[in-house]
């Protein structure tokens, strides 16, 4: 396969940037985004050129760094899967993909296609934990969780973090993300303590973070490689309004 | 009391009060439908005058319409504050703007249907209410069972038979229609009120109500300048 990118490229935070266009030549089918992109970096280096910035760890879809705007989407055109398990097979020979970062106010660019994603980690830092000891592991069933319950938070619990709701959300909200480690936490047992803390400290931290609002449009749920639902920023405004007129943090 | 107002203005403050503000107004414009649709009553406007000369004499919805008013300016300023707020939020675009199959074209362009709105808005008070309440422009009298009262349906059936108007009316209309299409489903949501076995009957109830709502309103200018009634 032969195939045209157009990849964004940015020096730093204060560059201006602009598209760069490449031909990338003899592309596997069964090459991954990523792989096409380090065999294109290979070749600029030879040439004597700096090689294409982008973020990327496990590359098995599990850790949430990888996160390349494809073709006016995150992640490419496929759904449910993240950039490293986006396959060359998912595009056609001769195409021309258009790469750009993640853009929101909240996630500059460092440099090309990486953004700096620690507002995430600030959010997380706010409330997305249990301080409480809960003690060592419980035997099977002595914490009697509805099988429904504990789905649904473990579908919560899959969110990996790469921010592709902010990406594709019209108004760059981070509500997905954050309604999803609420939800995780507040369905279970462990959770309870701390439950209206988090997601009052949560919620400001995200607005602190300069994220959008949430419009309810679903362009983040439909985009997310783990198929989050909306149904999580139901849940977190529920959680944020009932803990704001019954928390005693005045 | 900072907390109150720390929630109120928080992101999700800001939603519930477009969903409270949105939800009082829906209930109105089912009101205002019914009202208007007397519009259609072939009887020379007697049945309309009748009941515009009862509304505005009703202590009661006097107290409602001075809320819708105050509804519609906290919907709307809050509205801008949002879409200020979103923008700034994406300072830098994409080349290639977002696809996603979820998305409804209504769910994005809700500032701009809003603004439609507000325009619409704007012109119909001044067309209709600022005659009748503020004696600005021309308005007649005619006398129903011994009591004097405005004419306001020789003022609307005028106004209605000039095209421009007509057609602005419809068109805001479908504005209209597309913003409620997404808003009464949304306001659900914003407030938290999701569930397996309400949220897809919300979501219907939505669109039918859009569409009624769109139709009713659309419908009376459309047969008033064919002079057509029943």
């Amino acid at each position: 396969m032969n195939i045209t990118l157009k990849v964004w490229r940015q020096n730093g935070p204060k560059d201006k940037g602009g598209f760069e266009t490449y031909d990338v030549k003899d592309v596997s089918p069964d090459m991954s985004f990523l792989e096409m992109f380090d065999v294109l970096n290979i070749d600029l280096e030879k040439d004597g050129k700096e090689g294409i910035h982008f973020d990327h760890d496990c590359r098995e879809g599990i850790c949430g760094m990888c996160s390349m705007y494809i073709n006016g989407k995150p992640h490419g055109p496929k759904d449910a899967v993240t950039t490293c398990q986006l396959h060359m097979r998912s595009f056609k020979d001769g195409d021309t993909i258009v790469v750009e970062p993640w853009r929101a106010a909240a996630f500059p660019v460092i440099k090309d296609l990486m953004v700096d994603r620690t507002s995430f980690d600030r959010i997380m830092q706010a409330g997305g934990y249990v301080d409480v000891s809960t003690g060592g592991v419980p035997d099977a069933n002595e914490i009697p969780i509805p099988k429904v319950v504990a789905d649904e938070a473990m579908d919560a619990a899959q969110c990996i973090g790469c921010g592709a709701c902010v990406a594709a959300c019209k108004n760059a909200s981070a509500m997905l993300f954050t309604s999803a480690k609420v939800s995780q936490l507040a369905l279970l047992p462990q959770g309870q303590v701390e439950r209206k803390t988090r997601v009052e400290k949560m919620v400001a931290q995200m607005e602190e973070e300069g994220f959008g609002n949430c419009t309810n449009t679903g362009a983040c749920s439909a985009v997310c490689p783990k198929e989050i639902s909306l149904e999580h920023i139901a849940r977190m405004n529920r959680e944020y309004l009932s803990a704001k007129v019954s928390s005693t943090n005045v | 009391m900072s907390w109150i107002t720390q929630t109120l203005s928080s992101s999700i403050g800001k939603k519930v009060l477009m969903a409270l503000t949105g939800l009082f107004l829906i209930l109105f414009l089912v009101v205002h439908l019914a009202g208007n649709l007397q519009l259609l009553v072939d009887d020379g406007g007697q049945s309309f005058n009748a009941y515009a000369y009862k509304m505005a004499h009703n202590p009661f919805i006097k107290v409602v319409s001075y809320g819708n008013f105050f509804f519609i300016l906290l919907h709307a300023v809050i509205g801008i504050v949002l879409t200020i707020k979103n923008k700034a939020a994406r300072k830098v675009g994409y080349h290639v703007s977002t696809k996603d199959s979820e998305s409804t074209w209504a769910s994005k362009n809700m500032p701009l249907l809003g603004v439609i709105i507000l325009v619409f808005i704007v012109v119909h008070l001044m067309g209709f209410w600022a005659k009748a309440k503020l004696g600005i422009g021309e308005i007649g009298f005619v006398i129903i069972d011994g009591v004097e009262m405005h004419d306001l349906y020789t003022v609307v059936k005028t106004a209605y038979e000039n095209i421009l108007i007509s057609g602005f009316y419809v068109i805001s209309m479908i504005a209209l229609g597309f913003h409620l299409s997404h808003g009464f489903q949304s306001a659900f949501q914003s407030l938290g009120l999701n569930h397996k076995k309400y949220t897809p009957l919300f979501k219907t109830v939505g669109t039918l109500y859009s569409y009624i709502v769109c139709f009713g309103f659309a419908i009376i200018p459309i047969l008033m300048y064919l002079g057509i009634s029943f």
